[in-house]
């Protein structure tokens, strides 16, 4: 695989970061640097190997499925200033 | 005085708790000025709970009544302004206490701040801090590092002289490796034992809360109070909580604790090595039968495992990061991708960028088999070798970080492959979901060393009961 600026640029798309020309060309030996470390998973063979998404085998703690008291919607919205009646206010999306 | 006699005295009517908090809140300013443990002093909030524990009212007769008790940044507090180190939430006021919080606070602790970290917990010196933080200093020498990512957590309970537990975050090792940089102990419980809800998440499967303080008995009484099942949080275990405190006059004879081959020798620096021994000779003096393994998988492919799975984890997690609901926000101008990008590369730091790039690339179309799923397969063998290594051993023991804590000018040389090393040996518990802790076993040229024990799953009381033969 070819780490080059045209991948990086990618990813931080994919990431949505902006990235400035200064931060991609610091970023592109330090992401082959860090590839090489994960190069090392290629020396171990995980074949029939179930994954692991989480460390303890629990078992589902659900709770009772009852309408509790829950956040007002003031409270919600206290964090913000992008707001209007009563809903969070954002960005267009089309 | 140890958390149980000031709790007693509290009790007892013997101490003022209102004075105490008014003292302790002064000494908090004092230390802060120098070392920088606390990102913010919640003054005002401590005085009201002080307060009301003092009439008798909330958590008087608790288990930490009266407690001074600080609080990583990453773990929300109702009312204060919780960052979890970062630009992106400065201002962030949560409307509700995390679930360990809640916890302390019906036990009567009282919150005296918000300890300095790593950004999100990104890093092992908590020198990755966000823009606008600063680094805290090694209580020992303040050109050094204080470990991460809860370097202020074990700072300030390496430094504050009144009772105190911190509590800190744990993801690949930032409860016991701050720890040992400052000397004091750390207890990183098993995942799941302790509630995650209003913890700002960095690596959902990986995260655990947990105690630092002065003694093992301190962070014993506190890992009991804030332990348990969470209706809140699913991924919390209902295995029923012990009675840790008990543990720490418990005989250790007859323990079989595993010496980790892997953790000595090259790579690590000899006055370590020789800490370590000591203490390994100390708990064959009480009876313990110590004798050497190995767990090879987990010390070779711990980091590069570790370094896929938290990125990918953080990179999701901080998706929801973006300029909208709470934290950092702009004008809201264009649409949703220009915003968003916008806010989130002026307010994250450079190691959360890193992180977040590294995790969105080990997860997208193309490479995810290669490098996320192929690491979630390692991590399953890692915690299949623990298991094994369990059933021959009660704990495992090793340093807790191979180096004694660096300079700030010799951490700034290092590239981000070289620092994320210095996690070699913590990592690997931390995938596996594994309690350890960090006891301070020795000191070269004034600065503290580590041992750390690792126990299997929901064995926090041995680790205490191991962890007290070592004081």
């Amino acid at each position: 695989m070819k780490v080059d600026s045209a991948l990086i640029e990618h990813v931080a798309k994919n990431a949505r970061l902006q990235l400035s020309r200064t931060e991609c060309e610091a970023f592109l030996p330090e992401f082959e640097e860090i590839l090489d470390v994960y190069k090392k998973l290629n020396g171990i063979d995980v074949t029939g190997v179930e994954p692991a998404l989480q460390p303890v085998d629990l078992a589902p703690n659900l709770r009772e499925d009852k309408i509790k008291a829950s956040f007002s919607q003031e409270k919600a919205l206290a964090n913000t200033k992008h707001k209007k009646d009563g809903y969070f206010k954002g960005p267009r999306t089309m | 005085m140890s958390v149980a006699e000031f709790v007693k005295g509290v009790h007892d009517g013997q101490i003022d708790v209102v004075e105490h908090i008014h003292r302790t809140l002064e000494e908090c300013k004092i230390i802060n000025k120098e070392y920088g443990y606390l990102n913010l002093i919640s003054e005002e909030s401590a005085i009201a709970q002080a307060k009301l524990v003092s009439k008798k009212r909330k958590g008087a007769k608790g288990a930490l009544a009266g407690l001074p008790v600080s609080i990583k940044d990453s773990i929300c507090v109702k009312g204060v302004e919780s960052t979890a180190g970062s630009a992106m939430l400065k201002g962030y006021i949560p409307p509700f206490d995390a679930g360990c919080v809640s916890r302390l606070r019906q036990a009567g602790a009282i919150i005296v701040g918000k300890t300095a970290q790593d950004e999100f917990g990104f890093g092992s010196f908590s020198t990755n801090t966000g823009i606008g933080f600063t680094a805290p200093k090694n209580p020992f020498d303040r050109l050094r590092s204080c470990g991460g990512s809860s370097g202020g957590a074990a700072g300030l309970a390496q430094k504050l002289s009144v009772p105190h537990v911190a509590l800190g975050e744990s993801t690949g090792g930032s409860i016991v490796n701050p720890a040992s940089f400052c000397g004091v102990v750390g207890l990183c419980p098993t995942y799941g034992r302790v509630s995650r809800y209003g913890l700002i998440d960095y690596g959902s499967s990986l995260d655990k809360v947990g105690p630092i303080g002065k003694t093992v008995a301190d962070v014993a009484l506190a890992l009991k109070v804030i332990a348990g099942f969470d209706e809140k949080e699913s991924t919390t275990a209902t295995v029923p909580v012990e009675d840790y405190p008990s543990f720490v006059k418990k005989d250790v004879a007859g323990l079989r604790v595993g010496i980790l081959k892997e953790s000595f020798g090259e790579g690590t620096d000899s006055a370590v090595e020789k800490s370590v021994w000591g203490a390994i000779k100390q708990l064959e003096s009480a009876g313990v039968d110590c004798r050497e393994i190995s767990l090879k998988i987990p010390i070779e492919y711990g980091i590069p495992t570790y370094y896929i799975i938290a990125p990918s984890e953080a990179s999701t997690n901080l998706a929801k990061l973006c300029g909208l609901r709470y934290g950092a926000e702009e004008k809201i101008e264009g649409d949703f991708n220009t915003y968003f990008s916008e806010v989130r590369s002026r307010a994250f730091g450079k190691e959360a960028k890193r992180r977040i790039m590294l995790g969105t690339f080990t997860r997208m179309a193309g490479y995810r088999d290669a490098y996320y799923v192929k690491a979630t397969k390692v991590r399953r063998l890692i915690i299949d070798e623990y298991k094994n290594v369990f059933k021959k051993c009660d704990a495992v023991i090793s340093p807790t970080v191979s180096i004694l804590p660096p300079r700030f000018d010799e951490i700034k040389n290092l590239t981000p492959a070289q620092n994320y090393l210095i996690d070699a040996l913590t990592v690997s518990p931390n995938l596996a979901g594994l309690p350890h802790l960090n006891m301070p076993v020795g000191k070269h040229n004034g600065l503290p060393i580590g041992a750390m024990l690792t126990t299997d799953h929901f064995k926090e009381g041995v680790l205490v009961q191991l962890g007290a033969a070592l004081e």
